[in-house]
């Protein structure tokens, strides 16, 4: 009998451990990105002294204003304009690539006709080219088309960057709604259209957005393309902003924290948001065909 | 009767569904893909407009492959891909693995470990820059703290160690989407054959080896398929940390892209060496995806 409580108390305190033990990992894993974090609200002159000053003295905004222009020192890179660009850029083209894959999504979903299988590998393997290598051709066509430097040149390189992988998302989404509820709207009187708008996208409203989400941080993020096809603040975005840091002659370390804070902030809170749908997305969208 | 009528209806309506989907991908990625192969059998330079209309067949192909340092570095990429999708793959399940058998809390971990998914690769590649910085980074604060080196180590000075760092930075960046999908395998998991399995003496390994891990393979190949789709934005990393440096020993077929192109001008030579990587991407996607559909066949649609 006490061998028994003896091996329960003992597995449990195992189980104890192994928790512990996880989450102590998973926070390693997580201290490179929240070093950078803690960087950004101190002063530079503390990230450069030597010997290295561990546990932080002073903890500032300093470093935001100044990157923002708001304080009476200011860095000389206009991040208030890479941050507009960068959400005009990354909205519209989520926008835009959302409408595109919700059509054709619901056209992989819904209905079955010749070569649809390899359409849509055609799709994924339109992807899987090489952000720089596109960027080749479509620099030189945009140079004849007056679109470098716009933030119109951005937004549809990016549409287009974000299409095939929100139409894998939707049709996943579509897919995991019974064909049967819009079959019994329709015959109670519905158009197929309404009753995709009554029944089918309510439904699938939230991976829609999860979708959307995804879209959003890809062209948020996205470097290789929009540092070959913009010039100046009229279209430069925060990644590309970034690397203004390194071009000065001393680096600004607690200046590009701040810029990294800023740049991850949005990323952080709709992938909170989004975060269950977005599994649930990938992976049926991908096993269940 | 009525059956006949709604496969004649549904003929048009999805090919109009698909035809913004469609123009897009012409005009974005299609077009600029079939300029691209022109442009790489000329000897196009951005100095000089005229030279873009000159043909010269497959002679920027040929110079690509007769020469050794294009090899060194399709070389290098090939090695890198191997190590850090290997490392993602074996970390990932590894990870997976460990969450999946936490009961306390794994909703938040579950959170925690999709953290470094949020951070662009520009950011990891920043990242990683400062904390290994020779003079003021954290690793090198702390090595000499901890009296382990009284010297500072040149991690992105030394081309071996540089290396080394990006692999790190690109390994950190993409573990979780390997965990997080391989976790999600792990739920969908039934649980009938693993206690059928126990119950006919199978021990852990065997559970692992022979159950757990076949039904995991289509989730491992979902993870590989996302990921040949963007191994390229190891650019953005090895652009930010080295920028191919010191003395090209980082660079990576992507980086010479961008230096041959538009540092050299010479645009002809750089969609030559585009058009290489683009195949090399193409079938690495393609591979991962045959491999997905053969294996959600072999698993009967069960996953």
């Amino acid at each position: 009998m006490t061998e028994v409580v003896e091996s329960a108390a003992s597995k449990r305190l195992k189980r104890v451990a192994l928790t512990m033990l996880t989450f102590l990992l998973m926070v390693l894993m997580c201290l490179p990105g929240l070093w950078v974090v803690l960087s950004a609200f101190r002063p530079n002159r503390e990230i450069l002294a030597k010997p290295p000053i561990w546990i932080p003295e002073t903890l500032t905004l300093d470093n935001f204003g100044k990157i923002f222009g708001w304080g009476t020192e200011q860095v000389a890179i206009p991040v208030g304009s890479y941050f507009a660009n960068s959400l005009i850029i990354a909205l519209t083209s989520t926008v835009i690539a959302l409408l595109i894959g919700m059509a054709g999504g619901y056209a992989f979903a819904r209905y079955s006709f010749r070569g649809k299988g390899s359409l849509f590998l055609g799709f994924m393997l339109f992807r899987a080219v090489p952000g720089i290598a596109l960027s080749l051709p479509v620099f030189m066509i945009w140079s004849r088309l007056g679109l470098i430097d716009t933030k119109a040149g951005l937004i549809i390189v990016y549409v287009s960057l974000n299409v095939p992988f929100t139409l894998w998302l939707i049709d996943g989404f579509f897919r995991q709604i019974p064909v049967s509820l819009s079959e019994a709207a329709q015959v109670d009187g519905c158009t197929r259209w309404q009753a995709f708008w009554k029944i089918e996208f309510p439904l699938a409203r939230s991976g829609i957005a999860a979708a959307g989400v995804f879209a959003f941080l890809t062209s948020w993020n996205e470097f290789a393309l929009a540092s070959q096809l913009t010039r100046s603040t009229d279209s430069k975005t925060l990644p590309v902003g970034l690397l203004d840091f390194t071009a000065q002659f001393t680096i600004d370390w607690a200046g590009m924290c701040a810029m990294a804070v800023i740049i991850i902030i949005p990323a952080l809170v709709l992938t909170f948001i989004v975060q269950k749908h977005l599994i649930a997305g990938l992976t049926f969208g991908g096993v269940k065909g | 009767m009525i059956r006949a009528l709604r496969t004649r209806r549904v003929e048009t309506a999805p090919f109009l569904l698909l035809t913004p989907a469609l123009i897009t991908m012409l005009f974005v990625v299609a077009v600029p893909l079939v300029f691209s192969l022109w442009a790489s059998l000329t000897p196009y330079q951005l100095t000089k407009p005229a030279t873009l209309w000159r043909f010269i067949g497959p002679e920027n192909y040929r110079r690509a492959v007769t020469d050794s340092a294009f090899w060194i570095v399709f070389g290098r990429t090939i090695l890198f891909l191997t190590i850090a999708l290997n490392v993602e793959l074996l970390l990932g399940l590894g990870i997976a693995l460990l969450i999946n058998r936490i009961t306390w809390g794994q909703r938040t971990l579950r959170t925690i470990m999709m953290f470094p998914m949020m951070f662009s690769p520009i950011l990891v590649g920043f990242q990683f820059k400062f904390l290994f910085n020779d003079n003021i980074g954290i690793v090198n604060n702390a090595l000499q703290s901890l009296g382990l080196t009284d010297q500072a180590i040149p991690w992105l000075v030394d081309a071996r160690l540089a290396m080394f760092s990006i692999t790190l930075a690109e390994v950190w960046m993409s573990t979780s989407v390997f965990a997080i999908l391989l976790l999600a395998g792990l739920f969908a998991m039934p649980r009938d054959p693993l206690e059928a399995a126990k119950v006919d003496g199978c021990n852990a390994w065997q559970v692992f080896r022979h159950i757990t891990l076949p039904f995991l393979m289509p989730f491992a190949y979902i993870a590989m398929a996302i990921r040949s789709l963007d191994v390229a934005r190891a650019y953005d990393i090895v652009a930010v940390m080295t920028d191919g440096g010191p003395a090209g020993r980082t660079e990576l077929l992507w980086t010479v892209i961008a230096r041959v192109g538009y540092e050299n001008a010479k645009m002809g030579q750089a969609n030559a060496i585009a058009f290489i990587s683009t195949l090399l991407s193409i079938a690495f996607t393609w591979h991962f995806y045959r491999k997905l559909v053969a294996a959600r066949r072999y698993m009967g649609g069960a996953a």
